[in-house]
């Protein structure tokens, strides 16, 4: 099973990038489940949403506790919440950032991780080129399948298309694949550091 | 009929009213204009063996607006009864007066439970049965009032009757949302400096529901039973949420003689306390002019509940408010013809 | 059709198979999904011969539904929480009139204080009315449920609560076969009622009853519930024919042949709980867990039977009966009379308080060693507890205990 935790802010769409993760995998033929985890407050205020992948059905309820990865699509939230709670000793971290984990005061959560498992991705920006509204949810999918290589671009495009109406739909594909390309590259370039 | 209302009434002088009127009995009039309680055909709907006790102005109104209702409706009619005295005393377990499908579900919600068996109608093609939702004051200016909004706020195809007899009488009479000031109830005693219910905002339903601009909301009594079959039949010629509300006096929470109830319903309306009139999508349509104006004090010596205004001393304090409401009355609706119609 | 997609809107389509004839509802998180579902289907023609009442509050909504049922057609509604509260009234009077009415509740917990998050104190309050409960352990049990609710009810002219847990099955986006309308078509019959209002037969419904006949009345109310302990299976193995899977029935016993300790839970948790049964299992513990899907009727017989060979029971419950403990666990002990084995009660998951697989492990285990309190409430912060405790002995204007165990905790988010 592989599990995901996504923070963020309520109105950033956290909740539906979970819910398009899970459908990701169900196009694919696997089992999943998603499931948000709301506070009392409105937009703005932090919201976590939790997504399992695997080959059988799933029956835990539980939290995300120790997830195989995180996306922080906020990085605000570093200050204010605890977002690397659990995460296991390999796991994938994927913030949304035009910084490096250095410039994010992150260097001691990068120490002892293997390389290519954590990255930031300017997705906010991606979003407005493509988009032009700051919307970085479906563009971190984009980015979640490049570094994990847990569902494929494809499966994320054909989510999104599902969902959103198709203009909104195709900005969205490609901004996530413009993701997926910069994480491609990133990962070459640290795996040739 | 006891001696002393024979003796009250007195001999009355003999009078021929204008022509167009139904005054001179139905046996001279066409068929289609008698009455339906003159019918021996009538449906019969509240039928005798019923418990209400000795002059009960709901049992007649009740069986009056049904019985005008099924005829209206060609009997594709259902009833849903709030609870309340009407219900009680019709449905003593194991026997009903009911001759009519009839529901009874709870306290406060007889206007939703027939927007429900409205809906159910029209989902099942069957709109040709209509709807009647009826029940006391309580039910529906206090407990019952939400989901009454409710349904006018739909517009649901429902008729709703309220029976007013100006307080929670089967409980053993208390004060409701709709007793009138100054009125005697077991919760509003006559005790104090101020004695009898407050004198505070009332709640005035028909006006209430003119708010709401459904298409149609009338007020009637007991005292005209031509003119309650008449506004019962032309709301059920209408869809949509329609009103109302009838004077139903009641000798035992008013203290006054069983056999006085018509004429205690027509003192109400020729004081001006109590209004007749007829409304549609929030406007005033038609009124019924007072014949015959009395003062409201004529009309409160008639009820033991206002008893305490005359005696120990008369309490003319009250009794000008009183009449000053009444008087308010006349002048809004315009209840007294001009001084130049002839009468 | 085998789809993923939240709970909700598969709850919403499936009703919409089950030719539902009235719809009202009155929205309340967290089943505003459903209703919303339903409406949009009703008003855009896909869902015909169907009227969609938005009524002005819960009770309106129940009050609708009575009447809609009353008059023959098939109705149905959801709520939650405080808004199964207000309708109260209503919903012990559809039960008293017989009345086959079907209802969601997305089970949330109630207030004072307010809380929007699951636990099953809202279901709970209204165990005693006469209403059939059946819980869902997941979202496609959820969707099964509201097929056999609506047979259920009409067989046995009573109404019938489909209980799943707010968010936690209501907002959760997972695989589900929802149903298509023939499947259901051949499962279910079109309504048949006992009593109707019928201008062409007319009765009269409601009528007050004395006290020479109000106890051979609720009598027969219980004996009809009591023929739903026949009639609950019957459907679910009716369904396992139609449909091709097990969904349903009183109970549901997992690795419970063998076991020393059996757990007893209702709802989503029972998915939790059999993982880390699975995993206690890997380590040689005898342990298994019965989930009830009937808790109204309450399958004393069924239970006893899982139960009769074991050595301890620990019934883990998202409700708390204030005054003396576990609901679930005083229905289970019922159940229990005569047979000699120590019984647990623990209160978890109140007002959507996450049961971890961490703290279940634990839980068995001191279960396991016997070194548990008759009743624990799971995960209990001793401290805060404690604290306010002592507040409230030290001066009588100690505050309102919610407000001060709040600012205890500080303002942080949400604790998982």
């Amino acid at each position: 099973m592989f599990q995901v935790r996504i923070h963020g802010r309520g109105g950033q769409g956290v909740v539906t990038a979970a819910e398009l993760l899970s459908e990701a995998a169900f196009a694919e033929n696997r089992h999943s489940q998603a499931f948000p985890s709301f506070g009392s407050e409105r937009t703005g205020a932090p919201v976590v949403a939790f997504c399992r992948i695997a080959e059988l059905a799933i029956r835990v309820r539980e939290p995300v506790m120790a997830p195989d990865a995180l996306i922080v699509q906020d990085e605000t939230l570093l200050e204010q919440v605890d977002v690397f709670s659990g995460l296991i000793a390999d796991g994938y971290v994927l913030i949304n950032s035009t910084r490096t984990f250095t410039q994010l005061g992150l260097d001691e959560l990068v120490v002892g991780r293997p390389v290519g498992r954590l990255i930031t991705v300017p997705a906010t920006e991606l979003a407005l080129e493509h988009l032009g509204r700051p919307v970085p949810n479906a563009v971190l999918l984009g980015a979640f399948a490049a570094l994990t290589g847990v569902v494929t671009l494809e499966s994320v495009g054909n989510a999104i298309r599902g969902r959103f109406p198709s203009k909104l739909a195709e900005k969205n594909c490609m901004a996530s694949a413009a993701a997926y390309s910069f994480v491609k590259s990133q990962l070459k370039e640290s795996a040739h550091a | 009929m006891n001696r002393e209302c024979a003796m009250s009434a007195g001999p009355s002088p003999l009078k021929f009213y204008q022509v167009g009127s139904f005054a001179v009995g139905n046996r001279l009039l066409d068929p289609d204009q008698r009455s339906v309680q003159s019918d021996t055909e009538r449906s019969n709907s509240l039928t005798s063996g019923h418990r209400a006790c000795t002059g009960c102005g709901e049992a007649l109104g009740a069986r009056v607006a049904l019985d005008a209702a099924m005829r209206a409706t060609k009997g594709q009619l259902v009833a849903v009864n709030a609870t309340g005295c009407l219900e009680v005393f019709s449905t003593p377990y194991p026997e009903t007066s009911w001759r009519i499908p009839w529901l009874h579900s709870l306290f406060g919600n007889a206007p939703a439970v027939a927007t429900g068996v409205a809906a159910a109608m029209k989902a099942k093609g069957r709109a040709d049965v209509r709807v009647v939702s009826q029940g006391g004051d309580g039910a529906t200016v206090d407990i019952g009032f939400g989901a009454l909004s409710g349904m006018f706020e739909r517009n649901d195809d429902v008729l709703y009757i309220c029976y007013d007899n100006e307080a929670y009488m089967n409980t053993g009479v208390q004060r409701s949302g709709a007793t009138p000031p100054a009125a005697r109830t077991m919760t509003t005693q006559t005790v104090g400096p101020e004695p009898g219910n407050a004198f505070g905002q009332g709640k005035n339903m028909p006006r209430i529901a003119m708010a709401h601009e459904i298409p149609y909301v009338a007020t009637a009594t007991v005292a005209d039973v031509r003119d309650l079959e008449a506004k019962v039949t032309r709301a059920m010629s209408i869809r949509g949420a329609r009103y109302l509300h009838v004077l139903v006096p009641c000798p035992l929470g008013w203290g006054s003689p069983s056999c006085d109830t018509l004429k205690i319903a027509r003192l109400a309306t020729q004081s001006g306390l109590f209004p007749v009139f007829e409304a549609e999508r929030g406007e005033v349509v038609a009124s019924t002019p007072i014949r015959h104006r009395v003062s409201v004090e004529e009309y409160l010596h008639t009820q033991k509940r206002y008893a305490h205004l005359f005696s120990p001393q008369r309490r003319d304090d009250t009794i000008n408010q009183l009449q000053a409401m009444a008087d308010r009355n006349i002048e809004r609706y315009g209840l007294l013809p001009k001084q130049d119609e002839a009468f | 059709m085998l789809r993923q997609v939240e709970g909700s809107k598969a709850v919403a389509d499936t009703v919409a198979c089950c030719r539902p004839e009235v719809i009202c509802a009155y929205p309340i998180s967290p089943q505003t999904h459903i209703v919303e579902g339903l409406s949009a289907l009703v008003k855009s023609g896909e869902l015909t011969g169907c009227e969609f009442v938005n009524v002005e509050s819960e009770f309106a909504a129940m009050s609708v539904a009575i009447g809609a049922s009353a008059a023959g057609a098939r109705a149905y509604t959801a709520t939650a929480s405080q808004g199964l509260l207000y309708m109260s009234e209503a919903v012990y009077n559809a039960a008293g009139l017989g009345l086959p009415i079907v209802m969601t509740v997305a089970n949330r917990a109630l207030g004072a204080p307010i809380n929007i998050w699951n636990d099953h104190s809202d279901s709970m309050s209204q165990s005693d009315s006469g209403w059939i409960q059946l819980h869902a352990e997941t979202n496609q049990e959820a969707v099964d449920l509201h097929i056999q609710a609506f047979r259920i009810a009409e067989e046995l002219s009573l109404p019938v609560m489909v209980c799943m847990d707010g968010f936690i099955l209501t907002h959760a986006v997972e695989r589900v076969d929802v149903p298509e309308r023939e499947q259901v078509d051949a499962f279910l019959p079109s309504f048949e009622p006992r009593q109707v209002l019928d201008p062409a037969a007319p009765i009269s419904i409601g009528a007050m009853v004395g006290p020479e006949a109000f106890t051979e009345v609720r009598y027969l109310a219980h004996a009809n519930q009591m023929r739903a302990l026949e009639v609950i299976p019957q459907v679910a193995a009716d369904f396992a024919e139609v449909f091709g899977r097990d969904s349903g029935g009183l109970v549901r016993p997992y690795r419970c042949e063998d076991a020393e300790t059996i757990i007893v839970a209702l709802g989503s948790v029972l998915g939790t709980i059999k993982d880390v049964v699975d995993e206690q299992r890997e380590r040689g513990v005898h342990i298994g867990v019965l989930g009830i899907t009937s808790f109204r009727p309450f399958p004393l017989a069924a239970v006893r039977e899982v139960l009769k060979n074991v050595r301890r029971v620990v019934v883990l419950e998202k409700a708390l009966a204030v005054g003396i403990g576990g609901i679930v666990a005083a229905n289970v002990r019922t159940s229990r009379a005569g047979l000699e084995l120590k019984c647990y009660t623990v209160i978890a998951g109140l007002g959507g308080r996450a049961i971890t697989k961490a703290s279940l492990h634990r839980l068995f285990d001191q279960a396991g060693a016997d070194e548990l309190e008759s009743l624990t409430f799971l995960d209990l912060d001793h401290d805060l507890v404690n604290r306010e405790l002592d507040r409230e002995r030290r001066t009588h204007r100690s505050g309102s205990p919610a407000e001060n165990v709040l600012r205890d905790v500080g303002i942080v988010a949400a604790r998982l």
